[in-house]
């Protein structure tokens, strides 16, 4: 691998972890935030 | 958070198009379209179904039309619910061949010593041979194992989250980014695997994988013109190359820049098409999750959330595993002989692989095993979509909604799974829905978000809850940049796939195989598939003709406006 190469994929990686860590610490530290954020979870109200 | 994003593409596709694509080039076009489209469609989608939800409405038919006040713009929405559900006929066939390759490193015989026993094994498994092959009920057909994981998938959406779904996705997400992580660093740890082969490196593998620039060897055909014949990745082989090429005039090096790769159109429609797969966005099913959301709820930030954490999976880790360990046992030339594309990859180049690791038969297992669970919680919410759309449409319950749609895509499996040679009947559902039915409900979609409803008031149904804001910049994007390169994808395809012409000057017109299928040479399974989509969209249009029959589903959030 060249330094090129080297530096996209440190940049690439880097980029992705860096906002997956931004997202969990903001969820993590907004107050209730927990509460708030959902994903494609399969809880839908039709199932009760 | 992320279970339906997370999927097959992130662990198979990705690898082989940054691969194919370029490496670090296509990583940029990747990102360009992360922030352009994907981020910006994902967000209008969340808002969007949220609104509707609130309206009391959970299918994208009934959301468009009540958040919009056009009961015409119903129609649009039955894209939304064809592509789920079609995309869910031939997603659990490949779940059931996941399963399949999972089971047979626990209880068969994984260790090929030559590739074409393990393409031998793939053919035969998946019936690729002939039509109706797969159908043996052994651990060497698919058959049995796609019976298995169908019945699996209805069981649990059948059940619901108290009982079944949330018991399974509590823990399959984690053991998931678990297994995914003990091969990342097996392959990682894997150094120079056959010391006489010394180029055949993890290096190189992340060379080839990421490497910008490329230094390939071109060989003249018979024509006179240049053509690919591998890409050097180390010095050695440079060496080599070197020295072939003083000796051969009809051989030569060329340096491929970034901006050269960056100029390819097709790479551009590459990375989009990638990110529109991964992210599930033009899915149809964003816009019916969000809609079981409530105004307290923050969907910018579950949006940013569910998208990082599938960028995570997809780059971090299923970009460091395939590819890599792939060129670290065969070497560039001999991962160009097996092929780049999403199967060939994960279904006969890592079978070789975990041949020849130590432990590679329970690497082989886990791998497999972890597609299968990522598989599994992407087909469930391919489910709600339909089923959603039923219970408006008919006004019937979730278990009667279940059990309709279970018949529809039981009968489109069953197709999927029969008329398997060459993976006729997959391929043609794959290309028309994802290339096509994708990028124009997508494009709908931003256009709706920011012209219809109006980009002022889309970004305040989207900050209602919202501890985030979305920058300011992004209204600029979703209103002109967003729509622009939509458009622009969605000419370029036609232009290229369907009308078969070439964007490199001088290359003659030729029509893709698809478009051959059906107009050229009609082949009756293409026609069936297409037959089968056309179908799909009848009965959901047949379903929405009465526009006074919408009614708010009976758990509608009333009194949250």
């Amino acid at each position: 691998m060249n330094p090129s190469g080297w530096i996209v994929m440190l940049l690439s990686i880097g980029s992705v972890v860096g906002l997956f860590t931004w997202c969990i610490y903001k969820v993590l530290t907004i107050p209730e935030e927990t509460e708030h954020v959902h994903g494609f979870e399969q809880e839908t109200p039709d199932v009760k | 958070m992320s279970g339906s994003a997370v999927g097959l593409g992130n662990f198979l596709r990705f690898p082989g198009q940054v691969a194919e694509y370029g490496g670090g080039a296509f990583m940029l076009a990747y990102f360009f379209s992360f922030l352009l489209i994907g981020l910006p469609i994902c967000w209008a989608e969340w808002a969007m179904g949220r609104q509707g939800g609130l309206k009391g409405f959970n299918s994208a038919p009934s959301i468009l039309a009540a958040i919009t006040q056009r009961p015409s713009l119903r129609f649009l929405g039955i894209i939304a619910v064809i592509i789920p559900v079609i995309i869910y006929m031939y997603y659990v066939v490949i779940e059931a061949w996941c399963l399949a390759y999972a089971t047979n490193y626990l209880f068969g015989d994984m260790r090929f010593n030559e590739t074409s026993e393990a393409t031998e094994f793939f053919v035969n498994l998946i019936g690729a041979a002939k039509d109706g092959s797969a159908l043996g009920f052994d651990i060497k057909h698919v058959g049995v194992f796609f019976i298995g994981v169908f019945i699996l998938n209805f069981v649990l959406i059948w059940r619901g989250i108290s009982k079944g779904i949330e018991f399974f996705c509590k823990y399959a997400m984690p053991t998931l980014l678990i297994v995914a992580l003990i091969i990342l660093v097996r392959v990682l740890t894997l150094g120079t695997p056959d010391a006489t082969n010394p180029d055949r490196t993890i290096a190189n593998g992340l060379g080839y994988m990421w490497n910008p620039s490329k230094q390939v060897l071109e060989v003249k055909d018979a024509d006179g013109e240049w053509v690919r014949e591998r890409e050097i990745v180390d010095a050695n082989n440079m060496e080599d190359a070197t020295a072939m090429v003083a000796d051969n005039k009809d051989k030569r090096l060329r340096q491929l820049t970034a901006f050269e790769q960056l100029s390819n159109p097709n790479l551009w429609l590459a990375a989009a098409g990638q990110i529109f797969f991964s992210l599930s966005v033009g899915f149809g099913v964003i816009i019916t999750y969000s809609s079981y959301m409530t105004k307290k709820d923050d969907i910018v930030l579950s949006g940013l959330a569910a998208a990082s954490a599938n960028e995570f999976c997809e780059v971090a880790v299923g970009g460091l595993i395939s590819i890599p360990a792939a060129v670290a046992f065969f070497g560039v030339s001999g991962l160009a002989g097996i092929g780049l594309s999403t199967f060939d990859i994960g279904f006969k180049a890592l079978p070789m692989v975990f041949s020849q690791m130590p432990a590679g038969m329970l690497f082989g297992f886990l791998f497999f095993f972890l597609l299968f669970l990522a598989a599994v919680t992407s087909s469930l919410s391919m489910l709600q979509p339909g089923i959603a759309f039923l219970e408006e449409s008919l006004n019937i319950n979730r278990r009667q909604s279940v059990a309709i749609l279970g018949f529809i895509v039981a009968m489109g499996s069953a197709f999927v799974l029969y008329f398997s040679a060459d993976l006729k009947a997959l391929d043609t559902l794959d290309f028309w829905v994802t290339n096509l039915l994708m990028v124009v409900l997508a494009t709908a979609q931003i256009i709706v978000f920011a012209w219809v409803i109006g980009i002022e008031k889309g970004f305040e149904m989207a900050h209602a809850g919202a501890a985030i804001r979305i920058p300011k910049l992004f209204k600029f994007t979703m209103k002109y940049v967003t729509p622009l390169l939509l458009i622009a994808i969605l000419g370029c395809w036609l232009y290229s796939s369907v009308l078969g012409y070439s964007f490199d000057p001088g290359k003659p017109r030729e029509y893709t195989g698809y478009v051959v299928d059906l107009f050229i040479e009609p082949n009756a399974i293409a026609w069936m598939g297409v037959g089968l989509i056309a179908l799909t969209g009848l009965f959901i249009f047949l379903n929405l003709l009465p526009a006074t029959h919408f009614k708010p589903a009976p758990t509608a959030k009333k009194g949250i406006k």
